[in-house]
């Protein structure tokens, strides 16, 4: 099992490829699309290369839960409710929520990941 | 001007491989205004033959009738220039196909020596760019026959590969519509 360092260290890795960033602004705290600049297009490579890196399978849904902010049972008015919140937390049970969960707009989810969110993932998956 | 950057198809495997020539050639309109005195066919126009050869694979095997855009070069090194009377060879490999994008890996040489080596990503984009394909398909049939493509095609365990029949349809059609 590879330390948190080193999960880390081939996250960064991955992602100073994928998205041309300086290996100085991967930060934990870094969120992926307002602060590295992600764009949709570049999860593709992003996901590909944490596959090959760490020799996992990565299926979209766990990533991108777009089943359940699409879900008219967990979203009102551009919110998402706090059953597609509960829905949210166990899909995703690495990633940090409560900022979110404060003014939950589905607009606002996919400027949620950080760095750091996707390291525990990939821990979870290993 | 014609926007075709490969001359014909060498070797296509479903799903797998694609390897295109092309043949570069004086002719060649951007050759000599590009580089006035240095005649050297544009890079940017290496990579675009190779989106071509890609994009054709990764869109071969659901008959092309999906919308396949070039997003992301990913990496594009270039070890020497091609220059008039090179015979570029692209070999294109499909390495990841999702619903949504591929990526493909891409080595061009010339008489066996690397001359460029790539990484291209592609988005597959739905709907909501609109229903019609970007090609008319009896159009975009007629331009993969002149590739060779269906002369070489096959399928991983040799078996040939076919004109999709949409595509044949719409070539019955058009030729019917200009009798």
């Amino acid at each position: 099992m590879p330390t948190t360092e080193e999960v880390f260290e081939k996250v960064k890795e991955a992602l100073v490829d994928a998205l041309g960033v300086e290996e100085d602004e991967v930060t934990p705290d870094a969120t992926m699309v307002g602060d590295l600049g992600a764009e949709s297009i570049d999860f593709l490579d992003i996901v590909f290369k944490l596959e090959k890196a760490f020799d996992i399978k990565i299926p979209r849904e766990e990533l991108f839960p777009d089943d359940i902010l699409t879900n008219s049972q967990y979203v009102d008015n551009g919110k998402v409710t706090p059953e597609g919140i509960a829905e949210l937390k166990k899909r995703l049970p690495w990633a940090d929520l409560s900022k979110f969960e404060d003014n939950p707009r589905v607009q606002d989810f996919g400027n949620l990941l950080t760095v750091k969110d996707l390291c525990s993932y990939v821990e979870s998956k290993l | 001007m014609r926007w075709f950057w490969i001359d014909r198809f060498e070797k296509f495997v479903s799903g797998v491989e694609a390897v295109a020539i092309k043949n570069v050639t004086f002719s060649d309109e951007p050759l000599d205004g590009y580089f006035p005195g240095y005649p050297h066919y544009p890079h940017s126009l290496i990579i675009e033959g190779m989106a071509q050869t890609g994009g054709i694979l990764l869109s071969e095997p659901g008959e092309f009738k999906q919308k396949v855009v070039l997003a992301k070069v990913g990496k594009a090194e270039f070890h020497r220039p091609a220059t008039p009377g090179d015979r570029l060879r692209l070999t294109a490999r499909l390495v990841n196909l999702q619903p949504d994008g591929a990526i493909v890996d891409g080595t061009v040489d010339v008489d066996g020596q690397v001359q460029a080596e790539l990484n291209l990503t592609f988005a597959i984009l739905d709907d909501s760019f609109g229903k019609e394909p970007f090609f008319v398909p009896s159009d975009f049939c007629r331009v993969l026959r002149s590739l060779r493509l269906f002369e070489v095609g096959v399928h991983p365990d040799g078996s040939p590969i076919s004109v999709p029949p949409h595509m044949l349809e719409a070539e019955r059609a058009a030729l019917a519509a200009s009798d």
